[in-house]
């Protein structure tokens, strides 16, 4: 691992993102006020780690949207795992930065703290590994994400089914990127000018299920990479399409999505998963077919199925605006509950959990955007 | 787009009053969080231990305290030290308990004297693996010039510990070269660190096998009193404050500054110095290397105009080859540090909540 990072450095050049940002500025309207939407939580990431948004002209807002996969798991699904994690003999394996959402009584880690066996893995394989060198415990693992680790999840479950391992078993959360858009696009209110298309998810699925995006809805979308230039290239070519008033779904991330997603992919999801009749998300409430459970040929590796679950649904507080916050319709501060009821040491809705949400960023930030408003 | 309406003005308000009460301790429980060195553990200090214990060395919030004793200023610290495992590449968890508390002296400007030894020992620790570790103890105290001069030591039942634990308690002389203060940092001066940063976090996360991932990564543990030997000759009172860049890293370091002088900081992400291999690794891990532990690294903000001798005495120094200007202290927005990445664009490098925890997405 010596040496520099090569074919990544090249993604993060800045003179190339300073040419990126100028462009933009050429691009833009004066007097228009754009809302684009990210959709996936890695963009989010990459546009806080590197500053893009610092880059952009004052009238091109970035909205952060609803592809963070561990924010939108809402307090009962917490709830129901700490209960599993709770029971006696269970190693309960779960992504690290899951550990810290918060369920109606508590988190992950203060589950850990109490005394359950809550372990932190990097794939669906290491839990697996767990459980083969643990067969006299329970190993149930708390599978999240959007059709980006839903595969990871599904070869795993296969393989754990192929080799038997009879103490492995999935709590499925997999959750599906197209219904909760479609939610946000139904939405009356909605004032968003464009989508930053998410590339994890569409190296899977491919740029075809985002179609109806500029054709029922009229709104342009670029499937994007996520490495700073990406994104500012997909901003780019956003812009060149509201400004030739085209609207159509576009690749920038060409390198790595192919069209027509991942065969192999879908095909084993497609094996190992069923749709959920509907889902809970926090902050948006329930929408119908938008999450994954185990097909009936898995529901042996059902943790669900072998564990007693509560499965009691905790109502988000109704003072919670995440949803208008998400459609661009009112801003974090604007929300009833922002900075009283809901903080980042309490939150309540999707938008405060992650320290890269629009309410949690605010309220971290605010002064600092303030500070650079006035300068 | 300049103006700030009259609600937003009013939630800022609120939330910024919010912010500068004194926290408070009321979580149920202790959570690892409350040992990771952000927000958790500052809660636990200022909102339980501090108001228990107050007196005026302990508000400084100093790696050390400072005691007059008959005209003499007596430096006073105690560590312990749980890592896991307790041999690494580049070090063991002997090296760390003496120069980790060496260190919380020496950045406090106090030469190194003396330290005691607490060892909590897991029944069933084979002997090999205690005598080894008490060797590194003699070694690196000798290195750093200190004296063992107490010790005890306690056996626990098996599982009770994890092979061991030591807490080392550190007595040194404050040198009268020194005027540090964590609050006297003034806008303008430079913000240095003395070397590549993020090794000894990265070298023990790799040590632990979580991760299948194998770099060559090793600790930085040293002692840093020879650096701020030569860092005290050269900028003399230049030198505004020193930290020992340990658990949270460089970045937390740089927020707790940034907090008691009330200023704020600007660091370029380009300058900061880190090894490939610690690059690479955090890259793939997800986690940003300025809030990495570091055991051989301290921060240093310096006056303009001592600048140039105090980086300069820095890289003649035992392991300050890689030192570098990291950035500046500014006065907006205070209490907080900023980030111009690499890439160009600025962002805020807050303070974390628990340990950085690998995300998924």
């Amino acid at each position: 691992m010596d040496g520099g990072m090569r074919f990544v450095e090249e993604f993060r050049d800045p003179a190339l993102g300073r040419a990126l940002a100028g462009e933009i500025l050429g691009a833009v309207e004066p007097g228009r006020h754009y809302k684009l939407m990210e959709v996936c939580g890695g963009h989010t990431h990459s546009i806080y780690k590197y500053g893009v948004d610092d880059l952009l002209p004052q009238n091109v807002e970035l909205v952060h949207g609803p592809g963070c996969p561990v924010c939108v798991i809402p307090m009962g699904r917490v709830d129901d795992g700490i209960a599993i994690a709770r029971e006696p003999g269970v190693i309960f394996a779960c992504f690290g930065d899951m550990m810290r959402v918060p369920g109606s009584e508590a988190t992950l880690l203060e589950a850990k703290a109490e005394g359950a066996d809550v372990r932190m893995v990097y794939s669906p394989l290491d839990a697996l590994r767990i459980a083969r060198e643990n067969p006299d415990r329970e190993v149930v693992f708390f599978a999240i994400g959007f059709e980006t680790t839903a595969p990871s999840t599904a070869l795993t479950l296969k393989r754990a089914k192929a080799e038997g391992v009879p103490n492995f078993t999935v709590m499925c959360n997999h959750v599906l990127i197209v219904p909760p858009l479609r939610a946000l696009l139904e939405s009356p209110d909605l004032r968003l000018d464009g989508f930053v298309g998410p590339g994890h998810v569409s190296t899977v699925v491919g740029a075809r299920p985002f179609h109806f995006i500029p054709a029922d809805y009229g709104k342009p979308v670029v499937i994007a990479g996520f490495e700073p230039l990406d994104i500012l290239h997909a901003i780019r070519m956003l812009l060149a399409q509201l400004a030739e008033g085209r609207c159509e779904v576009e690749n920038q991330y060409t390198r790595v999505v192919p069209w027509e997603g991942n065969v192999r992919a879908l095909e084993v999801m497609a094996e190992v998963f069923a749709l959920r009749p509907h889902f809970e998300w926090r902050g948006l409430g329930f929408i119908s077919q938008s999450a994954l459970r185990l097909s009936d040929a898995y529901a042996e590796l059902d943790a669900e199925e072998r564990f007693p679950v509560p499965g009691v649904r905790v109502a988000d507080p109704k003072a919670c605006q995440c949803g208008e916050v998400l459609k661009g319709v009112i801003k974090p501060f604007e929300c009833k509950v922002f900075g009283t009821a809901c903080t980042p040491e309490r939150p309540i809705g999707t938008c405060m959990v992650s320290s890269e949400g629009a309410c949690a960023a605010y309220y971290n930030y605010g002064r600092f955007a303030r500070e650079r408003e006035v300068v | 787009m300049s103006t700030v309406s009259e609600r937003e003005r009013k939630v800022l308000d609120m939330i910024e009053t919010a912010r500068s009460k004194r926290a408070r301790f009321r979580d149920p429980r202790v959570t690892m969080a409350h040992g990771a060195g952000g927000k958790a553990t500052q809660t636990l200090i200022e909102g339980l231990l501090a108001p228990a214990f107050a007196s005026p060395a302990l508000d400084v919030m100093g790696d050390a305290g400072l005691v007059d004793v008959a005209g003499a200023e007596l430096a006073l610290t105690t560590d312990s030290f749980v890592v896991k495992p307790i041999r690494f590449p580049g070090g063991s968890i002997g090296e760390l308990a003496v120069n980790g508390t060496v260190n919380d002296l020496a950045v406090s400007g106090a030469r190194p004297l003396a330290i005691t030894l607490a060892m909590v020992l897991e029944e069933g620790l084979p002997s090999e693996d205690l005598r080894a570790e008490v060797e590194a103890i003699a070694a690196a105290a000798r290195e750093a010039g200190v004296e063992v001069v107490a010790g005890d030591t306690k056996v626990v039942e098996r599982g009770h510990a994890d092979a061991m634990y030591l807490t080392t308690t550190g007595l040194g002389l404050r040198d009268p070269r020194a005027a540090l203060s964590p609050a006297g940092l003034r806008p303008g001066d430079h913000l240095m660190v003395s070397g590549p940063v993020g090794a000894h976090g990265m070298a023990i996360m790799l040590a632990r096998g979580e991760f299948e991932l194998d770099a060559a990564i090793e600790s930085d543990t040293r002692s840093l009193w020879p650096m701020v030997d030569a860092v005290l000759d050269a900028a003399g009172d230049g030198l505004r404050c020193l930290r020992d860049a340990t658990r949270g890293g460089v970045a937390s370091v740089l927020n707790e500054l940034a907090r008691a002088s009330g200023v704020a900081m600007l660091v370029r992400e380009a300058a900061v110095p880190v090894a490939p291999a610690v690059r690479g690794a955090a890259e793939i891990l997800g986690i940003d290397p300025l809030y990495v532990a570091n055991e051989g690294v301290l921060v240093a903000a310096v006056a303009p105009e001592s600048a140039e001798a105090a980086l300069a005495a820095m890289r003649g120094a035992p392991g300050g080859e890689g030192a570098a200007e990291i950035g500046a202290v500014r006065t907006e927005p205070p209490g907080m540090v900023l980030v111009e990445t690499a890439f160009g664009g600025k962002r805020v490098m807050d303070q974390l909540v628990g340990d950085p925890l690998p995300r998924i997405c």
